[in-house]
């Protein structure tokens, strides 16, 4: 009402105070955890190495990092609040993100390979492009099961599995190499192995993904979410112990790489290479398991866009909103939700079954519930059934460990034991607290309805009750 | 279809329903004819959301039968019974918050795979004006009136012979729930639609009632026309004292 505002009146005892309260944790917290470090001597002693200026500088950027945020909430507390218009601007990158990222995705390898050399790009087309890819993939797959119909999987991982083991096992079989050897040709197997099996591991995850549903058909919320973790550690710790079937820790070796439709990526004459003319690089294949990847990522994106469209997307959403009024409509709960967990996991297969194909060698190592938890962390830190919001989150997260591998420099300033990449835990603890004090609806939580008469408009979700149950 | 004129829509003949072991219907018989408003009344816990809703399907009624157009219905599946004509709209209306209006009610036409879809929304833009200003408004922004219309409408939108409403004026201000129920009179009037409604407010449902049940502890203790128990001093002293809206 009154345009009066004074100048921010500022409490610096108060800040000044708490924040010497928040350096006093820090102090407790970090006095063991960073302020010493066990070492061993020469003699295999255990001796205490004091690290004073690592942890002085941590419990001071706690104090000022406090003291600018007190400063902070004074001065924004004393101003007048005005709403940002931040619903138009998510809904611009929701609306322009996606064609833009896939130009950018398309011409990525190239640029790189132009700009750092093959020798510099294998790096950041494999760690930087197909990893982050993957986790593109695997968060669209379980935005499906999740983001749209509102079954919290635990357990998304064990879909991972059965993807990579059923490409590996194929792949590898003795079996199957001889009996195609003999039916259509010898090296047939090991040309083609990939391009059969991948739908093939596709189908055995959505199947698997069936008979996870059964059981959980009935089961809501917390429930569900224990019962499909426990899914996925059994997946696992059968693949660890039926040795004779899965090989055990030992994991799987020699997987076939994919081929170029056919055409091995080796140095041979009938290599890829050779074939084209180039002069043979590994970053061939390397730039092939990056398009390969992207495609099957837009496929999944693709799919889950168009199926959110069709009556039965419209129904898993209907479902995450209300069981109990899509049952007196008409839907047939059952089997909306055995589509859910069908369609997530047949992604999660394609993806666990590139994996396979891209690392060349698996074991259960690759599959621990922590993949699971990451796979969950990006789909919810991107917001909930938003497509460009599981991008943006897998950049950060994926890619954000990725970056902490190349901050070298760091060294310098804190010796040369000081390896940014063990902190990824911390810096990934730091990012999800962050994320749920600024946007606990996730980066995107606009949802855009599927369906509109003249022209799109959405209300941000802030505005809007959770829907029960 | 039914091939006996005078045979009723809905009929529920000695009806027990459990919840495990306790028993919340001990046999219900209950007659809803076609182009009937039927309206039972009854106080909390007396059965009458747990009869709805085993109408529906779920809970089943371990003992009795439901017949629905000549066609035993008691142990059919939920959706299966939304697909022979009933629609429900149920108690606290859930309706789909974060989709839109439009979505909802989309919803609520896909039984029939949305064929009558452009036909239905404008009857019923028609008949609630407020929803049709808020076409792409999510659900959830709805005010509580406008929720209940919506319940009401997306049941409608299925293209129902028998439309169930439990408790469609639960939470609403006296003149939204007087709105509520001039639209529930409309619609049997003009549509001639099937209408059982449970209510609590009791004095409005049986104004609005052709035929009215009473039910206590998950028996019916009393019926007869809508008039006849507004004026029963039982009904009276149980259901309408302290006044009405």
């Amino acid at each position: 009402m009154s345009e009066m505002r004074a100048t921010p009146v500022v409490n610096w005892t108060a800040i000044f105070k708490d924040a010497l309260i928040a350096a006093l944790i820090a102090v407790g917290l970090f006095a063991l955890l960073i302020g010493l470090k066990t070492d061993q001597t020469l003699n295999n002693q255990m001796v205490l190495v004091p690290r004073p200026g690592l942890f002085g500088t941590i419990v001071a950027l706690v104090f000022f990092g406090r003291l600018f945020l007190g400063y902070l909430n004074a001065v924004r507390s004393s101003e007048v609040k005005k709403k940002k218009p931040s619903s138009a601007l998510m809904i611009k990158v929701e609306k322009y993100g996606l064609p833009v990222l896939i130009g950018f995705l398309v011409v990525y390898p190239l640029v790189v390979l132009g700009t750092v050399g093959p020798q510099g790009a294998l790096k950041w087309i494999d760690n930087f492009g197909v990893q982050i890819l993957i986790y593109i993939m695997l968060g669209w797959g379980l935005n499906i099961v999740v983001g749209l119909a509102g079954l919290l999987d635990l357990g998304y991982v064990a879909f991972y599995a059965v993807g990579a083991y059923s490409y590996a096992l194929f792949a590898t079989s003795e079996p199957i190499k001889e009996f195609m050897a003999q039916l259509i040709g010898e090296g047939f197997w090991q040309a083609w192995a990939f391009w059969i099996c991948l739908p093939v591991a596709g189908i055995l995850a959505a199947f698997w993904g069936v008979l996870l549903g059964f059981p959980v058909l009935r089961l809501r919320g917390d429930y569900l979410a224990i019962v499909t973790l426990a899914f996925g550690e059994i997946i696992r710790l059968v693949l660890i112990n039926w040795v004779e079937f899965s090989n055990g820790y030992a994991g799987i070796s020699s997987i076939p790489r994919p081929s170029f439709f056919g055409v091995p990526f080796n140095a041979t004459e009938n290599g890829f290479a050779a074939k084209f003319g180039i002069e043979f690089s590994p970053i061939h294949r390397t730039i092939f398991l990056f398009y390969v990847i992207l495609a099957l990522a837009l496929l999944t994106a693709a799919v889950s866009m168009r199926l959110r469209r069709l009556p039965v997307g419209r129904a898993w959403e209907a479902l995450r909103e209300d069981e109990i009024a899509c049952r007196s409509l008409g839907i047939n709960t059952v089997n909306t939700k055995l589509t859910a967990f069908a369609i997530g996991a047949m992604f999660g297969g394609f993806a666990g079954a590139f994996f396979a194909a891209r690392q060349g060698f698996i074991s259960p190592e690759s599959f621990v519930f922590l993949e699971s938890a990451q796979i969950l962390a990006i789909v919810v830190l991107g917001g909930m059934g938003s497509l460009v919001g599981v991008v943006i989150a897998s950049v950060l997260l994926v890619g954000g460990v990725e970056i902490l591998r190349e901050l070298d420099f760091l060294k310098m300033y804190f010796g040369d034991n000081f390896d940014p990449a063990q902190y990824r835990m911390l810096i990934f603890g730091i990012c999800m607290v962050l994320m749920m004090l600024w946007k606990p609806r996730g980066l995107i939580s606009t949802r855009e309805p599927s369906v509109f008469l003249k022209e799109k408009k959405a209300v941000s979700s802030d505005l809007v009750k959770e829907g029960h149950g | 279809m039914s091939t006996d004129m005078t045979a009723p829509l809905l009929s529920v003949r000695g009806v027990k329903t459990y919840y495990g072991n306790i028993i919340a219907l001990k046999g219900v018989d209950i007659d809803v004819n076609q182009g009937e408003i039927v309206t039972m009344i009854g106080a909390n816990g007396a059965g009458k959301s747990t009869l709805m809703m085993t109408i529906f399907g779920k809970p089943q009624a371990r003992e009795g039968t439901i017949t629905y157009d000549g066609r035993d219905i008691t142990k059919m599946p939920t959706h299966e019974i939304a697909h022979l004509g009933i629609a429900q709209s149920p108690e606290g209306r859930r309706v789909f918050p974060r989709m839109s209006v439009f979505e909802n009610l989309q919803m609520g036409a896909s039984v029939n795979n949305l064929a009558y879809f452009s036909e239905d929304l404008e009857k019923v833009c028609a008949i609630f004006p407020r929803l049709k200003e808020r076409l792409q408004q999510r659900a959830g922004t709805l005010s509580g009136g406008e929720q209940q219309m919506l319940a009401i409408a997306r049941a409608l939108m299925s293209r129902p012979r028998l439309l169930l409403l439990d408790e469609p004026s639960l939470g609403l201000a006296p003149i939204v729930v007087r709105q509520i129920f001039d639209v529930i009179r409309e619609v049997n009037k003009k549509e001639g639609m099937t209408v059982f409604l449970v209510e609590q407010n009791a004095y409005h449902a049986l104004k609005l009632a052709d035929r009215a049940y009473v039910m206590v502890n998950g028996l019916i203790t009393m019926s007869g026309t809508g008039k006849q128990l507004l004026a029963d001093p039982q009904v009276k002293a149980a259901y309408l004292e302290g006044g009405h809206h």
